[in-house]
């Protein structure tokens, strides 16, 4: 018909990464298209739309205001703000894995009828969970300002930087994750408990050295270090929370983050990026070889 | 230029396992060994689709037909071998796949047509088109959420958006039977459009009659191997000959049972107990226009004798058409009356009906038209016709150019802007005054 696209396309037992990456270029629109679908679904129908994403850190800060200051009080000033720093960049890992996981298989109809590249999907779940992700910082950046917190304006560039290792890492977990959930549907139920025992091993609701210290009579102060979201919420914590040493010169003086400077963070950071590319692209290999029997395994 | 598709050495392995084993714990349970069974669905198809070409993958159910269908579409890819394509691909498998129901008509319009690879700014300037081919009901709604749609405008909108992506190549799942009569016609004008412009039409389907309607090529599928490709009638043939014998699926024989809601009080006084086609040259299941066709109707009725008994038959096509239809009552034929067992036949002499399926319908009644026993569209049937001619029936036709023949003095005659003369009593429908289409010639003396 009208159009003379000229497009070419191989379909073999083998496909090669290059070819798939293209693939998901060509269709990034439906990228944009899905990932405003699924905002657009999210919020149907109720009154309060997407404020829904904001109540939902608000009240969040509003309970841990309460348990950390009343109920559960600690010497940690801020404690809220401390763990906001890190509870809502965990948030997105969180539910973008928990979202991607069943993507693949929550799309059968679609996946069995039209060709796509399905890595859409999960990147899709991921993609939505960022834009949340972005409408609940400004609750915390709300937060912060309401208190007129001394941020640490030196380290801020760590947060962009701190995002897109975070979106990565994310990623590459949120592909692998959607492929290997169709074989294997164990990996939902998997991924619920494993998340949660990722969360408490991620210094957020306590700081990174107050575990450090303890370690470190086992040499073991690296171990905290292997978690790739540990470095994360680090760097989280640096910028915008900003006290390494809380009540300093007091008897109760508590050390929260490690003795680091600003090119440590950086270093760790790419060091983190770097071995979360390698894993998407494991991801993706892992996706590419198993994607041919997704229409039949739905 | 590179064919429209090429499908080299392609195979497809499913594995059939024997149990559901899908959970890690239960590979583990097996050392990670599950029972399971390498079951061959496509094996070594090859095959080069020029563009333009309107080919038809016909086969039967688990002939493999759907799976080579996936893998050109790239759903699924193949074992062994390669599939090329060139060109703007987009698939009818499923009208609609991937409407969300919680967004409006025109929010899924955007959305379907970045799935099937359509941009922003193309689906802007198609978002009329499209509104305009799913049709006035759709329109007036556009902007409701889906979910509140009727499932026939559900269909109409996911087709409108299909046809619309401006596919370069086709693929058809049999899709095409949807939605109601004037749709299906609007459809089928629109590939036939798609046709005309150079389009490539994959049509994958198990019945040959629509093969014959749309396609130039045809390839015929059983257990994954393809047994045949070339001319639509040639495969058409050996599909109906090699593979149709006895397997008159019991799946398209359900509906026959709606009919009998409306029982009278004579229900089964006299009842139909079996109908048999009998063929000119058995054990061959087909008969060939021209030749004799028996149908027997297997009765058996109470100890009392039944005396007003009507017979009749009715023949319809694929479309679901009335070809014909008579009962013994219009043939000026007083049956005799019956009582026990036993068989009326009607013996149709030199069948004139084109190549096709077509349905028996029987029944008995009484004069007054009460029913005793009816089975609607119920015995299929075959027919063989060697040409290509096309219609409801096979009428016998010879061509014969006259050089300096002029018309009139025969009969009426017509011109561009109507009829000629003035009509006269005497006027009868002329015969052999207007040829058909371009057909030679045609008859039962060619068939056989």
């Amino acid at each position: 018909m009208a159009s003379q696209s000229s497009e070419l396309r191989t379909t073999g037992a083998k496909v090669t990464l290059r070819s798939r990456i293209v693939d998901i270029v060509a269709y990034r629109e439906l990228l944009v298209n899905l990932v405003r679908k699924e905002l657009k679904v999210r919020y149907k129908n109720s009154v309060l739309g997407f404020m829904w994403s904001l109540v939902n850190p608000a009240v969040t800060i509003g309970v841990f205001y309460i348990i950390f200051t009343l109920v559960l009080p600690n010497s940690i000033p801020y404690f809220v703000l401390f763990l906001m720093s890190g509870v809502l960049i965990f948030n997105m890992f969180q539910n973008g894995t928990a979202a991607a996981v069943g993507s693949v298989v929550g799309n059968g109809s679609l996946v069995k009828k039209v060709w796509f590249p399905r890595e859409i999907l999960p990147l899709a779940a991921v993609g939505a969970t960022f834009v949340d992700f972005l409408l609940q910082s400004s609750v915390l950046v709300i937060a912060f300002a309401a208190v007129r917190w001394r941020v640490g304006w030196g380290y801020l560039p760590l947060v962009p930087l701190a995002i897109v290792v975070a979106l990565l890492f994310t990623t590459a977990l949120a592909v692998w994750l959607a492929a290997v959930n169709v074989k294997y549907r164990d990996m939902q139920h998997f991924l619920g408990i494993a998340l949660m025992v990722w969360f408490w091993g991620t210094p957020i609701i306590y700081g990174f050295e107050q575990v450090a210290h303890r370690l470190s009579r086992y040499h073991l102060t690296w171990l905290p270090l292997l978690n790739p979201y540990a470095i994360v919420c680090l760097s989280f914590q640096r910028a915008l929370y900003n006290r390494r040493v809380v009540n300093a010169g007091k008897p109760t003086q508590t050390v929260l983050l490690p003795n680091h400077g600003y090119l440590w963070y950086v270093g760790v950071l790419l060091l983190v990026g770097a071995v979360s590319s390698i894993l998407l692209v494991g991801a993706m290999r892992v996706f590419r070889n198993s994607e041919g029997n997704f229409a039949e395994e739905l | 230029m590179a064919p429209a598709i090429e499908i080299e050495h392609v195979s497809k392995r499913s594995r059939l396992y024997h149990e559901q084993f899908t959970s890690l714990k239960e590979r583990i349970l097996h050392g990670g060994k599950v029972p399971f069974e390498d079951f061959w669905a496509l094996k070594d198809i090859n095959l080069s689709i020029e563009h333009g070409e309107s080919i038809g993958l016909l086969g039967h159910n688990g002939s493999g037909k759907s799976t080579l269908l996936k893998c050109i579409a790239g759903i699924i890819r193949p074992t062994e071998g390669e599939i090329r394509s060139s060109g703007r691909l987009a698939a009818l498998l499923e009208l609609g796949a991937g409407f969300q129901p919680d967004l409006s008509g025109r929010e899924n319009i955007f959305l379907n047509a970045s799935i099937l690879g359509m941009k922003r700014v193309e689906i802007e300037k198609r978002l009329d088109e499209i509104v305009d081919f799913a049709g006035e009901e759709v329109e007036r709604m556009i902007d409701n959420q889906v979910k509140y749609y009727s499932s026939g405008m559900y269909v109409r909108l996911g087709f409108a958006v299909a046809i619309n992506v401006d596919p370069d190549i086709l693929l058809v799942d049999e899709v095409l039977a949807v939605g109601d009569e004037a749709f299906q016609r609007k459809c089928l004008d629109r590939v036939s459009s798609f046709q005309r412009y150079g389009g490539t039409l994959i049509v994958v389907t198990h019945s040959p009659d629509m093969v014959r309607q749309v396609c130039t090529r045809a390839a015929a599928l059983n257990h994954g191997e393809m047994i045949e490709v070339g001319d639509p009638n040639d495969v058409i043939r050996t599909f109906r000959e090699r593979l149709m014998t006895g397997v008159y699926s019991v799946d398209d024989v359900d509906d026959a049972e709606m009919v009998k809601s409306e029982l009278s009080p004579l229900w089964h006084e006299v009842e139909i107990t079996a109908v048999e086609v009998v063929y000119a040259e058995p054990p061959r299941e087909t008969v060939r226009s021209g030749e004799p066709l028996q149908f027997r109707i297997a009765y058996r009725a109470g100890g009392a004798d039944v005396t007003d008994i009507v017979a009749g038959i009715a023949l319809y096509n694929s479309m679901g058409q009335l070809v014909y239809g008579t009962n013994s009552h219009l043939m000026g034929q007083d049956l005799d009356p019956v009582r026990g067992q036993g068989v009326i036949s009607f013996n149709i002499k030199d069948l004139p009906l084109l190549d096709g399926t077509y349905r028996l319908t029987v029944g008995l009644h009484n004069l007054g038209g009460l029913q005793y026993d009816h089975w609607e569209q119920q015995v299929p049937f075959q027919v063989a016709a060697p040409g290509r001619d096309i219609g409801i029936a096979r009428l016998e036709t010879t061509i014969e150019v006259e050089a300096d023949g002029t018309i009139g003095g025969g009969g009426p005659v017509f011109t561009r802007s109507g009829r000629a003369d003035k009509p006269g009593p005497a006027d009868q429908p002329g015969s052999g005054d207007k040829p058909g289409r371009a057909e030679k010639t045609a008859g039962p003396g060619t068939a056989g």
